[in-house]
Order: structure tokens, then sequence, then C-alpha cells
């Protein structure tokens, strides 16, 4: 063997630290996968942590019923590939049973609505750890979350309250009830993301790379006309453009952005140079400056 | 490319957000988006300027009272370097949290504000730097445009400092000092032109040259056990590896061990990250190690080199800086976390308080508040393999947990 020397990734070693603390202090961790390039990443530091062992925790997938078809083959297939458990909980039986009601109109969106499902699952399966992809980069108000962040029986994030975490010292000691949510990915950016995909050659859904898409415009940001998910008044014109997308959230609340990029080098060197932050084609968090925090305080991830 | 960690300290007012907006901005490392939302918010609230605290305040709380409660952490980069900056409270619960923010950190900036000179605060904030031993450490003399760019203002603010340094116990500190204003953009990331007197590098210049592998000082090996690996798959019955974070130095194939606490020797056989196998681990690299018998390893145990042994004790001395509402005192109880070993704790000494404005310390008092900083001795029920926060960061320190509330209630830098 020649004289081969590991080098550091500091963000990547930090990550797989991280999951390496969940499996040790935790009983029953769980992995919430939405099939976006962020929860894809995690799976991949989630491997390299445990190999040669398998994944030692289940993923979890909220499902809104508003995906993109190709996010949810892409899931399917990777579930397979690794050999781990995936427990989908659907947003729809909550509607149907009528415990939460559904948001109409123009800026219906189905994405306040995980949460109670996330909480039902949370409780159903006794999870104590919840593993997100969830980045402090992305909104100001996740920029004060935690690495561990301890929620209550509701799910609620006590944000004036939190335990300060020093050096790599993580304090996971809980009461029964109690949950903690954790975000290996917290120091990463969105361009730490998508360099990592590229160095890592992780396969992601085709919706991230450019592709031709029917497409309206509504305050600014272009939205998905190929099925009839996101609500459309009739006088929004539909056309097809070369489009991808940043995020892949619930479809009725991301926006795709103009693109050519059909391969990793070109998204990375478009991320580069953007201009608007990824959120910025979130509608959830233009409701509000502080949309985000409320959500966070009810359970929200 | 090179992550670098920066902690930012100064009181009120000194133009703390300022200075990281006027970084974001000079970086263009603010999208459109946020920026519209800022001049949006500056011109509802009445504000002629851009307030880009409105950038990093993230919680109702600190934007209704115009204050920043909770550490937050920035992300910008330049084209060699990614930097985090944690972005600390300025006076409520000030300690706790720029000591939290501190702990990760490789560099550190102080502000003090041109016109006010060196205060009390001024001095609270260097202190915690040399506690932390922070190697580098920036003061950045923040409105200088008020001061008519004094060269004579600056360098009274200077030998202050250098006064206050002298007095510090850790002399190995790089001190910067750098003028600036925030406001105007004057050597934040341009050069200024209204201080020609200046002949140093602007804040982000220096803070590109930082030298990393200068920063995290090179000491022992240290390999603290996570989680133990067995598969018991078919290809790899009989695998189990030691999964963990390399401290202090590096870690090869061959290289002679001991377990911790047990004393077993071995060997290194096997050192593995993801599918791939590595003759070297440089520190800061989480891998999986095998080594060459079959001994009894678990989480919490230590891999060290065998003629680089760490003390091994019951009985620790430590500075503690304590961070909750309940104070410490003595002979009461916690859980001890020191890396990824968990005992327990008794207080069996509070041996002073320390001031933090160099003043002295204050013997035997009756407990340690909030925020204050003192000096205890502990008794453990199992011992823990550690090292004098001096040699190596990682396995100085420990947190102090409540057992009642599961808090985080204090941290420890071992003497």
């Amino acid at each position: 063997m020649s004289a081969k020397i590991l080098k550091v990734g500091a963000l990547e070693s930090e990550a797989i630290y991280i999951f390496r603390e969940v499996v040790a202090q935790f009983e029953k961790p769980v992995l919430l996968f939405s099939g976006g390039k962020d929860s894809i990443t995690l799976v991949r530091l989630a491997q390299k942590a445990f190999y040669p062992a398998k994944i030692p925790f289940p993923l979890l997938h909220i499902d809104t019923g508003h995906n993109f078809e190709e996010t949810i083959e892409f899931r399917d297939r990777l579930v397979k590939e690794l050999g781990v458990e995936l427990i989908v909980r659907n947003v729809q039986d909550n509607i149907d049973k009528g415990r939460v009601r559904e948001e109409t109109g123009k800026y219906a969106s189905r994405n306040m609505l995980q949460t109670e499902t996330l909480l039902d699952a949370i409780e159903e399966f006794g999870f104590d750890a919840c593993i997100g992809g969830a980045r402090r980069d992305e909104e100001k108000a996740r920029a004060k979350e935690r690495i561990f962040s301890v929620r209550d029986d509701f799910g609620q994030w006590d944000e004036r309250n939190q335990r300060p975490e020093l050096f790599d010292m993580l304090n996971g000691r809980i009461d029964l009830g109690q949950n903690v949510r954790v975000f290996p990915i917290s120091n990463w950016t969105e361009l730490d993301v998508w360099s990592y995909i590229e160095q890592e050659r992780i396969e992601i859904p085709s919706i991230y790379f450019a592709h031709k898409r029917p497409t309206f415009i509504r305050d600014g940001l272009i939205w998905s006309a190929a099925d009839d998910i996101v609500y459309r008044e009739e006088d929004e014109q539909v056309e097809e453009r070369m489009v991808r997308f940043r995020t892949v959230g619930d479809m009725s609340c991301t926006a795709a952005v103009l693109s050519t990029a059909t391969d990793l080098e070109t998204i990375v060197s478009e991320i580069r140079e953007s201009s608007i932050s990824e959120r910025g084609a979130r509608i959830d968090d233009k409701r509000s400056e502080a949309a985000m925090e409320k959500r966070k305080q009810q359970g929200y991830f | 490319m090179k992550v670098t960690k920066i902690a930012t300290a100064g009181s009120v007012d000194d133009g703390k957000s300022t200075l990281i907006g006027r970084l974001l901005y000079d970086t263009h490392s603010l999208t459109e988006d946020k920026l519209q939302a800022i001049e949006e918010k500056s011109k509802q609230r009445g504000f002629d300027y851009l307030d880009f605290s409105l950038a990093t305040d993230g919680l109702v709380a600190e934007r209704e009272q115009g204050i920043t409660i909770d550490v937050a952490h920035i992300y910008f980069s330049t084209l060699n370097t990614s930097f985090i900056i944690a972005d600390t409270p300025g006076h409520i619960e000030y300690t706790r949290n720029m000591v939290t923010g501190a702990s990760t950190a490789q560099a550190s900036i102080v502000l003090v504000d041109a016109r006010n000179g060196v205060v009390e605060q001024t001095y609270r904030h260097f202190f915690i730097n040399n506690l932390l031993r922070i190697k580098d450490v920036v003061i950045a003399v923040n409105k200088m445009d008020l001061v008519d760019y004094s060269e004579e203002k600056f360098n009274q603010i200077k030998r202050e400092i250098e006064y206050l340094a002298s007095k510090s116990e850790y002399q190995n500190q790089n001190i910067t000092f750098i003028p600036l204003s925030a406001l105007k953009g004057d050597n934040v990331v341009q050069a200024s032109e209204n201080m020609p007197w200046y002949k140093g590098e602007t804040l982000l210049n220096h803070l590109e040259d930082l030298k990393l592998e200068d920063v995290q000082e090179e000491s022992s090996t240290r390999f603290p056990v996570q989680t133990v690996i067995r598969p018991k798959t078919d290809d790899f019955h009989d695998f189990r590896g030691y999964a963990g974070k390399v401290y202090g130095g590096d870690l090869e194939v061959g290289d002679e061990i001991l377990v911790l606490p047990s004393a077993t020797k071995s060997t290194v056989k096997k050192i593995h990250f993801f599918n791939q196998e590595y003759q070297t681990a440089k520190r800061g690299s989480s891998v999986t190690i095998e080594l060459q018998d079959d001994v009894n390893v678990s989480r919490g145990d230590m891999l060290v080199k065998t003629n680089e042994e760490p003390q091994i004790a019951k009985q620790v001395k430590a500075t503690v800086c304590w961070m909750d509402k309940k104070p410490l005192t003595s002979s009461s109880r916690y859980y001890l976390k020191h890396g990824v070993n968990d005992v327990q704790a008794k207080i069996t000494e509070i041996s002073s308080v320390v001031r933090t404005d160099f003043s002295g310390k204050e013997l035997s008092p009756s407990q340690l508040a909030l925020n204050e900083i003192g000096e205890v001795e502990l008794k453990l029920s199992k011992p823990i393999f550690f090292d004098s926060y001096e040699e190596n960061k990682a396995n100085g320190s420990f947190i102090l947990i409540d057992s009642q509330t599961n808090n985080t209630a204090g941290v420890g830098f071992i003497g």
C-alpha cells in the first residue's frame, strides 16, 4: 500500500463526528429525508460515518403529497441501494381525518401541515433524535439554531433558552418525552453542499438540473405548471422555459430558476455567481420576516 | 477550501453588526433579496442608513429590542477561504455567549470605539480571549472617521492594549491592530485612503492570510472512541472498528498505542475512511481504526501513542466559566462530559472567583454565579484521561451538566 494520507475536510469531519454522537447518545434516531439535496448529502455522510456497517437508523419521509415525481422515484431507488428502512407518513392522512385544514387560494401550501404529521410520527415510533439537513446559512432564525436542538413534547423550540455548545461536546441528555433535532450540516453553506455533491459525484434527482418545463410567472418567480398542484389563475400564462430547482420542498411553495446548467460543474459555478439566495425562491419564508421562527416554535424542522 | 472560524467581541454600539454587515456587503455576500429586505426594513424604521444588524438578528425579540440575544453564525467566502463568524451579543449574558462563540474559533476580533478607547468591557473581551488561548486576536479600532483618522488616537489605544497584554498569562498570542471605519468601509475590505500612515493589511486580507496550521497547534495524538462499528455482515464478519476523531497529532498505521483506561497495548492495523484505507490520518479527521489485537474497547475509551500518555486522575483542578442561572455551589453534583467520556462530578472546592478585568481574584467565594469565572476543584466517579487546556484544547476542556435540568451549566479548562 502506498503512503496514502487522508486529507481533512473540516466540515465533512464535523458532520461525521455528529452522526456518531447521535448513534452513541440516543436510542431511537431517525433521519428526516425529503429527497432534496441536503438530505441526500446527509445520507452520504451517514454512510461514511458507519461504513462498513449499514446506516444504523431508518429514514423518515413526511410526504406532503406535493412532491415532484422525480424525487419519489429517486428516493425509492436510493433506499433500495442502501438497504435501509424507509418510513413514509402522509400529510394527506391528517387532512382526510380533518386534523389539519388545507390552505386554499393563490398561495396555498402544505408546508406548514408537515409539522403535525412529523410530531405524530415522532410519537408513534418514539424517536428521540431526528436528524435533519437544515443549515444556518439558509435563514436568519436558523442561524441561531444549535447542532443538538432540544424540543419539548410538543416539538416546540425554546429559542431564548438554548444550551450553549462548546468545542466538540454535544449534550444529548433529555427527559422522557423530549426529543432532539440534530443538524450535522449546520455549518455548511449552499455552495459547500453543491461542491461536496460535485466532489463526491453524488447522484441527485433530475429536477436539480436544467430541463424544459411548462411554467408561469407570479410575483417575479417561476412556478411549475406541469401538473395542477400549484394553483394558477386563468390569466397566468403558461410558457415552456429552461429551468432547474434549487430546493425541492413542497411543489406549491418552491419556485424554479432560469438555468442552462445540465451538469454539476455548471450548477456550482451558477451558485457561485448567484445574486439571489436559495430561500429567495421559497414563498413560505416570504410570508413575514419571522415566518421561520414562528414555524420552528411550533415544531417545524 | 480553507474554513476559518472567527469570534467577534464588542460592547454595545461599538459597531459590531455594522462591521459584519460591511464584510458581507463588500465581499458581495449579501444576495439581492437579502439586501432588498434590509433596505426595506431600514426605511420602515426610519433609518437613513442600512441597518446591517437586521441581517443577523434572527429572532423577533432581538429585532424588537434592537439587541442581540443569542450567538448567530454568519457565513461568507472569498476565493480561497470560507469564513464562519460567531456574532456574540455585547451585553446580556455576555461571558457565557462569548465563551461559547470563541470555543471553536481560530481567531477573534475585538472591537474598540476609537472615541472611547479602552473601556472596562475591552478588558473582559481581552481576558476571555486569553482564557481560551485564542492564538490570533485582531484589535479593530473602529469609528476612525469620527476621530479624524487620528494616528495619535490609534497609537494611544495600541499602547493601552499592549500594557494589558503584558499582564496576561498567555504570552504566545499574536495581536494585530487595525484602524478602520466599518460605516465608511475604511480598511475592512478596501484599503483606506484616509489613513496613509497605516501600512498594514486590511481586516479581510489579514483574516485570509491566517495560517491554520499555526492556529491548531500540534501536540500529542488523542483518539477518543465515539462508538464501535461491528457490521456483522458476511463480508465483514469479524470487523471491529473504533470510530472517532483524531486530535492533537497524526495517527499512522503501525503506531504502537495504549488503550485507556485499561492500559492494554496494541498496534494500529488499519485506518479506514469510508471505503478506502489510508496510511495516515491527520488531526481533525473523523476515521475508523482497526487494531492488531482483539482488545476490549468501548465508547469513552481513548487511544494514545505509547510514549505520549496523558494525565489520568479522579481529581482535577480547573478554571470554570459558569453559564447557568442556578449558581455553582460547593459539594453540588453534576454530570461531567470530557470529550465523549461521561462521568459524575462533585465540586469539592471553589478556590476563587477571577475578576475578568485583570484586577486579581476573590478567594474562597461561596458560589459561582452566572457569567462568573472561577477556580474549582472536582472529584470524579471515574478517572478521565486529560491534558492541560494549554497543551490540548479538546482534551483539556469539559462541560458540566445539571443533573436535574440536563442543561449545560458550565465549561471547564483544566489547568
